[in-house]
């Protein structure tokens, strides 16, 4: 175990989070765990995919998905997965305000896609496609929920960390924290990207 | 709720009993006795020992209830344990053998060998560790509090849907099955997790990866399967938890579910599952043959190589599990295939042990013998193995006692002996102390011939029409006597393990120390005391090559060269956090369990939550061990 | 040691000499001795397997037994053995072997795998639905108009297309004697085929766990000469009469009592069909065809098979308990 360093130097390769060896492990030991994280949503995918025609009469993927809402939640996504990249950027340079701005961007951006997301299913509840409703509601709350449960982690994650950054500035203990945070952030995007397509668009299509 | 307000007084009171009293210095003496101590441990050697032990109390109820349903089974029509309670029995065995007894005493010899064999200090994330532990043993606690509250699982240890939905299992059985394997799925998927890292990153200066030991291979490609395959148990297990508390539909067929997705991601975790038991005790096995033979590990890469294969290709063979589901003749050939191709890579590590024996001075130590008994057995195991990966040949066997067999002779043939090989070779590095190797090597012929004797007639059972998971079968068709000879067994294997249990006692009795290498070991562990101090290496080795401690006491030198100069050592501290949030996690599954109890499941979440936010906020720097104390710990060695 | 491991070898050869000839399996249940084409080709390819499998064990057990014996620490004895590293010729040996060996065996499996799951009834095939139900199975001959339960006849030497369909839990169909299992699975159609070689009584097992009756739900395969089982057809199509006073009052008993479940009203809760109850050779496919029995299942079917579906029949009289079963027996 290497001892912990606390002062606030930059790091020589230019990545603060790997200075030390408890922020490699860290940073390994979390790409690892989004290994896992895969597998798990691989398998939701598999399931909703198998289950996705089993509407049991009740509304399809076709008549229920608005693109036009799901596109803009989409773009939300996207543009927080961009500030983020800011944020670790700036954590990098120690500006620890900037670096505040940014995560605080897309704390507000992953709020705004939760918003949405939750507004959309108000509005399928409405239409009879509930989690109780099919196979394919089942499937499909179960994959866009996980994703969902993903999302509100993240924020709250976040979140807690600015609070520590803005109490203990930027440090090498700080620093694997808030890049594995970014690391996290950037996979729930990736697997919205798999969500959009596979769900939204593979069921307008039909 | 008020249960549990009560149990929590009389854990307060018990807890002041036993530290003398409530008092101004209550905490101070709770936070030195040594229950405080083991509760809040991060220290990799005495979690290996929490595993291990743990690991073995439930191989022994795991036991008793093989005993009791091959009792059942002596004669024909007999009614000591008939329907539901036979099906408990059967669910609760297969349960209990996989995950609450052969996973961790695999977790337990790993967190007490790897870090030594690789020169480590401790493992990457001991918290991560601790926490791993802690969630295992609430969940195993959880799923077997089951016999008590309310009836435990009764769809067998696959579960299989629609049996195990609420329609057909209405108790709360398969929720204490679901919740209790999820609660210890976590703890053993950051358990793996902490390995790789560990194995990544800490190995000391000159070990690199062609220069692990095997054991420390197959921990690794074990930990990397857990990784990539518990997941999937994960999503199995909340699909079904959504179905049976919150009305979802995914395998009620009259809903639009499949009970077929169950059954994949069931042996997608599955299948890999039996390589992550397996793949370690293939490590002892190579461990133990090369020290005893007195012989570097014969083909060491290609051994290296099959262990990864294995791993590999662990993944491509689940539907063979599934050949009688009807998934059509291209699939079936496909994955029988597929399964067939794994006998390669098993083959070449059964000859890489035989000519590792070859020309070398084999010792019959206990550790030996169990590694020798393995073989044939195991290889029996792989016989049936490859006829079994046949699907015409299958649609015979399956399901039937043919398999039980098969699975047994691998399970126990392959992971039983090697957690037995291990515990003998390595007991005095864990423990400080030599078992007794009279009783252990009565403890091998019984256990040994009272396997064959239960499982080896269990192949004609199969073929002779009589399907698994049964208790009873008809008379006068030829089954009377292979099921009596088959429960006779059962005794030989229950004195073997009682032979163990005597004989872990009387070492805890026996004064003398073990030395620090009392196998003429070639591998790091056996370089420092036994057992090893906290900070396990004053100075971290320099490693030169395969086997680093044989090739130093080859070269004459007494220890291994030091790579660093002695200097103050950094330790993690301990915390009773990973408790805590095991607590929480076991709170809110019991509350899950209670159906209509949500609260406190819901209080449970909330504890697991706020220990979440401690350990975020939690600045710990761990507390460091100065070259002055190092050295007198080292002269009170010599001495 | 030597003498130890020797004794134990035999110990091995004596249980498999033992198991092989003392107690060997019993012709209708047992895989060793099919009587229908598909459980030969099994047996075929199980045999095929095995003795490729026996040779692999015969060259490792010999090794292992020489080495053991030839390399084991002698008293007094301090020797280095010399550290190899391995030897490529010999690892290159036994993986390719190894290959060798599996690509024969991956031949004929393929194969059958392909000829086995080929179900197509063809015009001479005798085509039955079965369902699988927690714990008994129904059987359906729909270009007969023949429904069953418990028992399966098939005429001997033609091909019999199975259409499995499951409405509870998973089963799975299984006659050892005649061929491998096919899994029952609700909201899915399985096929397989089988065919009797020659006339006799099989047994059928369910192999998939299915709650608290699986070890009970049994079945019979008979296999009849295809006159005999055109004779059993005309039998199963004419309905039988009511003759006796005592069975006119057990009708009415089992019209009041029985019909819910036995005459499909209730499809959930669904029980045999026994408009020809008299024709069959076991109460609830394990008890022996008897009046006796029958009224011991009628009083508590759970105490004959746990988990049985089928309510206590208690509540009637000794007289009602005699009329209904007279009534049930002369359903032939």
């Amino acid at each position: 175990m290497a001892a912990h360093t606390h002062e606030n130097t930059a790091p020589q390769n230019g990545h603060l989070e790997t200075a030390s060896l408890d922020g490699k492990n860290k940073v390994l030991g979390f790409w690892l765990f989004l290994g896992a994280e895969t597998v798990l949503f691989a398998c939701l995918f598999g399931t909703y995919l198998a289950l996705r025609n089993q509407t049991m009469g009740g509304p399809t993927g076709e008549h229920l998905f608005d693109l036009k809402l799901v596109a803009l939640a989409t773009a939300i996504l996207l543009t927080s997965s961009l500030t983020s990249v800011l944020a670790m950027h700036a954590m990098n340079q120690l500006k620890l305000k900037t670096m505040q701005f940014w995560l605080g961007v897309t704390v507000l951006l992953g709020l705004g896609f939760l918003v949405l997301e939750i507004y959309e299913f108000i509005h399928y509840v409405h239409e009879g496609h509930t989690f109780m409703s099919s196979a394919f509601g089942s499937s499909f709350y179960a994959l866009v929920g996980t994703h969902g449960a993903h999302v509100t982690f993240g924020i709250v994650w976040i979140s807690t960390l600015m609070l520590q950054a803005a109490k203990r500035g930027i440090t090498t203990e700080m620093a694997p924290k808030l890049f594995v945070s970014s690391l996290y952030w950037h996979f729930i995007d990736v697997v919205w990207v798999f969500i959009f397509t596979l769900v939204y668009l593979l069921g307008k299509v039909g | 709720m008020g249960t549990l307000i009560v149990l929590l007084v009389l854990a307060l009171f018990l807890t002041a009993i036993f530290t003398g009293g409530y008092n101004k210095d209550f905490l101070d003496r709770v936070k030195t006795s040594k229950v405080w101590d083991w509760l809040t441990t991060v220290d990799h050697k005495k979690i290996a020992i929490l595993y291990f032990m743990s690991g073995f109390f439930f191989f022994i109820v795991g036991g008793i209830e093989a005993l009791f349903m091959r009792l059942q089974l002596i004669v024909p029509h007999n009614d000591l344990f008939v329907g539901d309670t036979f099906n408990e029995l059967l669910t609760m065995h297969g349960t209990t053998m996989i995950f609450l007894a052969a996973m961790p005493m695999i977790f337990g010899l790993m967190n007490a060998i790897v870090p030594l064999q690789i020169g480590a200090r401790d493992v990457a994330f001991p918290f991560v560790n601790a926490l791993g532990f802690w969630l295992f043993f609430a969940g195993g606690l959880l799923l077997n509090l089951s016999w008590i509250f309310g009836g435990a699982p009764d769809a067998g240890w696959t579960s299989y849907t629609s049996l195990a939905l609420n329609e057909y299992s209405p108790g709360p059985g398969i929720d204490y099955y679901v919740l209790g394997l999820q609660i210890s799925g976590i703890g053993t998927l950051i358990g793996g997790l902490n390995f790789l890292v560990t194995i990544i990153n800490l190995r000391a200066p000159g070990m690199t990866y062609l220069r692990m030991p095997l054991f420390t291979w197959t921990s690794f490609v074990t930990s990397a399967l857990i990784l990539f395959a518990f997941p999937a148990l994960t999503v199995a297990l909340l699909l079904l938890m959504f179905d049976r508390l919150f009305g979802a539909n995914f395998f009620d067929y009259t809903m639009g579910g499949s009970t077929v997705i169950w059954q994949h991601l069931f042996w997608i975790f599955g299948h890999p599952e039996v390589y992550i038991v397996i793949l370690p005790a293939f490590g002892v096995m190579s461990e133990v043959i090369s020290t005893f033979s007195k012989k570097r590990l014969f083909g060491y890469t290609s051994m290296v190589f099959a262990t990864v294969l294995i791993g590999f290709l662990g993944f491509m063979v689940w539907v063979h599990h599934m050949f009688t589901v009807g998934l059509g003749p291209v699939s079936n050939s496909l994955f029988a295939v597929a399964t067939m191709a794994i006998a390669v890579p098993t083959g070449i590590k059964v000859f890489n042990w035989l000519f590792t024996m070859w020309g070398g001075e084999i010792r019959f130590t206990t550790a030996m013998l169990f590694a020798v008994g393995f073989i044939p057995t195991f290889v029996m195991g792989g016989m049936t193995g490859v006829m079994l990966a046949l699907p015409p040949a299958d649609y015979q066997y399956q399901d039937s006692y043919f398999v039980v067999a098969h699975f047994h002779y691998v399970l126990v043939g392959g992971t039983v002996f090697g957690m037995f090989a291990g515990a003998y070779y390595w007991w005095p590095k864990m423990f400080g102390k030599l078992l007794d190797e009279k009783l252990g090597k009565f403890h091998f012929w019984t256990f040994l011939i009272g396997f064959h004797l239960t499982f080896f007639p269990q192949h004609f059972l199969g073929l002779f029409g009589m399907p698994r998971r049964v208790f009873t079968y008809q008379s006068g068709v030829g089954l009377e006597t292979i099921n009596l000879i088959s429960t006779i067994g059962v005794f030989g294997m229950t004195i073997g393990t009682l032979a163990f249990i005597y004989n872990i006692y009387k070492t805890f009795k026996v004064e003398a120390q073990a030395p620090a290498d009392p196998w003429n070991g070639r591998t790091l562990e056996w370089a420092i005391p036994s057992p090893p101090p906290e900070y396990n290496f004053a100075q971290l080795p320099r490693v030169r090559g395969l086997d680093p401690f044989w090739l130093e006491k080859q070269a004459g030198n007494k220890g291994m060269t030091p790579a660093e100069p002695l200097g103050s050592i950094h330790m993690p501290s301990p915390s009773y956090l990973p408790v805590l949030m095991s607590l929480g996690f076991f709170i809110a599954g019991f509350g899950f369990i209670a159906r209509g109890n949500y609260a406190v499941g819901i209080l449970g979440l909330i504890v697991v939550v706020i220990t979440m936010f401690m350990r975020s906020f939690e600045q710990d720097h761990g507390y460091h061990i100065e070259p002055e104390e190092i050295e007198d710990a080292n002269k009170g060695v010599q001495a | 040691m030597s003498r130890q491991r020797l004794w134990r070898a035999l110990l091995v050869f004596s249980l498999a000499a033992l198991a092989l000839s003392g107690c060997s399996g019993d012709p209708s249940l047992n895989v060793l001795e099919p009587s229908g084409t598909a459980g030969e080709k099994q047996l075929n390819l199980i045999m095929w397997s095995f003795f490729l499998m026996l040779g692999v064990f015969a060259v490792v057990i010999t090794i292992f037994v020489y080495v053991l014996i030839r390399f084991r620490k002698r008293k007094g004895q301090d020797r280095m053995p010399e550290q190899t590293h391995g030897s490529t010729l010999l690892e290159i040996v036994w993986t390719v072997i190894p290959i060798v060996l599996l690509g024969i065996l991956a031949v004929p499996t393929v194969n059958y795998t392909f000829e086995l799951a080929d179900a197509k009834p063809d015009e001479d095939s005798i085509r039955v639905k079965v369902t699988g139900h927690q714990y008994w199975w129904e059987f359906e001959y729909p270009d007969l108009g023949v429904k069953t339960a418990q028992e399966l006849y098939i005429p001997v030497g033609k091909k019999v297309h199975l259409e499995i369909h499951g409405k509870d839990v998973l089963h799975s169909f299984w006659v050892p004697a005649l061929g491998g299992k096919t899994d029952v699975i609700p909201g899915r159609v399985n096929t397989m085929w089988l065919d009797a070689k020659k006339p006799g009584k099989y047994q059928g097992k369910c192999a998939e766990l299915c709650g608290a009756g699986h070890a009970l739900m049994d079945f019979v395969v008979y296999a009849k000469e295809p006159a005999e089982f055109d004779k059993w057809v005309a039998q199963m199509k004419q309905p039988a009469k009511v003759a006796t006073a005592a069975q006119k009052e057990g009708e009415q008993l089992f019209l009041q009592n029985c019909m819910g479940c036995h005459a499909g009203v209730n499809p959930k809760l669904q029980g045999p069909d026994l408009s020809k109850f008299g024709t069959r050779t076991t109460i609830a496919g394990i008890l022996p065809h008897t009046e006796e029995n029958l009224k011991k299942w009628l009083k508590n079917p759970e105490a004959v098979k746990p988990g049985a579906k089928m309510p206590k029949i208690d509540y009637l009289t000794q007289e009602e308990l005699d009329a209904l079963t007279e009534y049930l027996m002369s359903r032939k």
